[in-house]
C-alpha cells in the first residue's frame, strides 16, 4: 500500500510542477467554454438551457486531451518499464497514476466550474447538483479514457488516436452526466435515477479501466 | 503434479489444426467457390422473393428496403460479437488465425453498420420525411459504427501486426462490455426527449409473407458475410507472408551490401 501511496505522491508532484500540466486543463476548460457564446451568441435563456451539456462537453474534452500524456514522459524516460517490473501488480500501478491524474486535471475542472456556471447564467440552486454530477462523472472519463491512453503509448502513437478510440465509449457518461445535471434544472424528470446510474458507470469504469489498460501495456510493451 | 505445470483446457482439435495457416489456406480455397456460390443463390431467390412481397398498405413500396436495411444492421451487431471472440483467441490462447479474424471482421463490420446506416435514412426520407433522426436506434448504430472506426484506426496505425492486433483486440473487449451500456443509456436518452418512439417495440407481428423473405434475406447476408470474411482472411495471411518476404529480402540485401 505505501508503494502506491507513494506512486500517486510523486505523480501528483510531477503532475504540479512540471511545467503547470494541472492547469493546463482547466485554462482549456474555461476557452473551451467561453468559445461557445461566441460561435453561438450572447442569448442568455439559451445558454441556461444549454449550459450544462457546454459544460460536459468541456469537461470530457479537457480531460480527454489532458490524458494523451499520462504514459507517454514515463515510457520515454523508463520509468514505466521499472513500474512494469516492479512487485506492485499493474493494475494497481495504472490505477495510483489514474487516481493521481483525476486528482490534479479532473478536480481543479469540478473546481472552477462555479464561475464558468455563472457566466453560462445557470441558477444558482442547481449549481451543487451540477457540481455533484461532475464531481461523479469525471472520474469514469479518466478511468475510461486510461485504455485509450494505454493503447496509444503501446502503439507509440497519441493525439487523435486517443479521441477516436475513447469519445465513442464515453457515450453513456456524458448522456447520464447531462440527463442529471438538467434533472435538476429544469425537471420534470427527478435528479435520482439518472445520477444513481452515472454512479454506477463511474464504479465499473473503476474497474474496468485498470484491468484493461494494464493488460495493453502488458501486451503492447512486452 | 510438479510444481509449474499448468492446467489449460484445450480447445477442440479441429480449432487447433487450423492454427497452421497452410492448412487454413487449403481449406479456405476448397470451400470458398461453394460459399460464393451458396450466397449468389440465396441473394438471388432473397431479392426475388422481396421483389414480390407485397407492399405496406401506407409505406408502399418503400418498405422493401428493409431487406437491406435489417439484414445489414444484424450483421454489424454479429460482427462485432465475431472480434469479441477473435479478441479471446487473441489474448488467451494465442491462437495465430484469431488476430488475422478480428483484424478482417472489423472493415465488413463497418461497412454493414455503413449499409445499415445508409438504407435507413434512405428509408427514413420518404417515411419520417428527414434522412436523420435522433432516434434510439439510429444513434447506437451511429456508436458502433464509430467504435468499428477506432478499432480500424488502431489497426492502421500500428508498425507491426501482432501488436496492433493486440491492442485491437482489448479495444474490442472493452468495446464488447460497452455496447450493451451504450444501447441502453441511448434508449433511455431517447425517452426523455421523444414521447413517441418511431420503432414500437413488439407492435404487430410481421405477416409471413414478408417474414419469409426477410429470413433469406439474412441468410444470404450471413452467407456473404462468411464469404467476405473469410476471403479476407486469406489475403491477411497472405500480406503477412509478403511483409516477412520483404523484410527477409531487405535484410539478405543489408547483410550482402554491408
Amino acid at each position: 500500500m505505501s508503494a502506491f501511496v507513494s506512486l500517486l505522491k510523486r505523480d501528483m508532484r510531477l503532475a504540479v510542477r512540471v511545467g503547470g500540466g494541472a492547469l493546463m486543463g482547466a485554462f482549456f476548460f474555461l476557452i473551451v467554454v467561453v468559445m461557445v457564446p461566441f460561435a453561438m451568441g450572447p442569448d442568455l435563456n439559451l445558454l441556461s438551457r444549454i449550459g450544462p451539456a457546454i459544460l460536459w462537453i468541456g469537461a470530457l474534452l479537457a480531460s480527454l486531451l489532458a490524458l494523451d500524456r499520462l504514459f507517454a514522459t514515463d515510457h520515454e524516460d523508463g520509468s514505466l518499464d521499472l513500474l512494469m517490473m516492479g512487485s506492485m501488480p499493474l493494475e494497481l500501478v495504472v490505477a495510483a497514476k489514474a487516481i493521481a491524474h483525476w486528482l490534479s486535471t479532473g478536480l481543479p475542472l469540478v473546481l472552477i466550474t462555479p464561475l464558468l456556471a455563472l457566466m453560462l447564467n445557470v441558477e444558482l440552486r442547481a449549481l451543487g447538483p451540477l457540481l455533484l454530477t461532475l464531481i461523479v462523472g469525471t472520474p469514469a472519463l479518466t478511468f475510461i479514457g486510461l485504455v485509450g491512453a494505454a493503447l496509444s503509448v503501446a502503439l507509440r502513437r497519441g493525439g487523435l488516436l486517443l479521441a477516436v478510440l475513447v469519445l465513442p465509449l464515453t457515450v453513456p457518461v456524458l448522456i447520464f452526466g447531462v440527463a442529471a445535471a438538467n434533472a435538476a434544472i429544469v425537471g420534470p424528470t427527478p435528479f435520482g435515477p439518472p445520477f444513481t446510474i452515472l454512479c454506477g458507470l463511474s464504479l465499473m469504469s473503476l474497474v474496468v479501466g485498470p484491468v484493461a489498460a494494464a493488460a495493453a501495456l502488458r501486451h503492447g510493451l512486452e | 503434479m510438479p510444481p509449474g505445470t499448468r492446467l489449460i483446457k484445450k480447445p477442440p482439435m479441429a480449432i487447433i489444426d487450423l492454427a497452421n495457416p497452410t492448412r487454413f489456406l487449403a481449406l479456405v480455397n476448397r470451400v470458398l467457390p461453394w460459399l460464393v456460390a451458396a450466397t449468389v443463390l440465396l441473394f438471388a431467390i432473397g431479392l426475388v422473393r422481396a421483389v414480390h412481397a407485397p407492399d405496406d398498405y401506407q409505406q408502399g413500396a418503400t418498405v422493401k428496403i428493409m431487406y437491406l436495411h435489417v439484414p445489414a444492421a444484424w450483421l454489424g451487431m454479429m460482427a462485432w460479437g465475431i472480434m469479441s471472440v477473435a479478441a479471446f483467441g487473441t489474448l488467451v490462447w494465442r491462437h495465430p488465425l484469431a488476430d488475422v479474424a478480428g483484424k478482417a471482421a472489423a472493415p465488413i463490420g463497418a461497412a454493414f453498420t455503413l449499409i445499415c446506416l445508409v438504407t435507413g435514412s434512405l428509408w427514413g426520407r420518404p417515411t419520417w420525411g428527414t434522412y436523420w433522426v435522433w432516434d434510439a436506434r439510429l444513434t447506437s448504430m451511429l456508436v458502433l459504427f464509430l467504435l468499428y472506426l477506432g478499432v480500424m484506426a488502431l489497426y492502421w496505425t500500428a508498425e507491426d501486426p501482432g501488436r496492433g492486433s493486440r491492442a485491437a483486440a482489448i479495444l474490442s473487449l472493452v468495446g464488447a462490455v460497452n455496447l450493451p451500456i451504450i444501447k441502453f443509456s441511448v434508449d433511455w436518452w431517447n425517452t426523455l426527449h421523444q414521447g413517441s418512439s418511431i420503432f414500437r417495440p413488439g407492435g404487430s407481428a410481421i405477416a409471413p409473407s414478408i417474414l419469409i423473405p426477410l429470413l433469406i434475406m439474412a441468410v444470404a447476408f450471413t452467407l456473404l458475410f462468411v464469404t467476405l470474411h473469410l476471403a479476407a482472411m486469406r489475403n491477411e495471411i497472405l500480406r503477412r507472408r509478403v511483409r516477412t518476404m520483404r523484410l527477409m529480402q531487405a535484410q539478405e540485401l543489408a547483410e550482402a551490401h554491408p
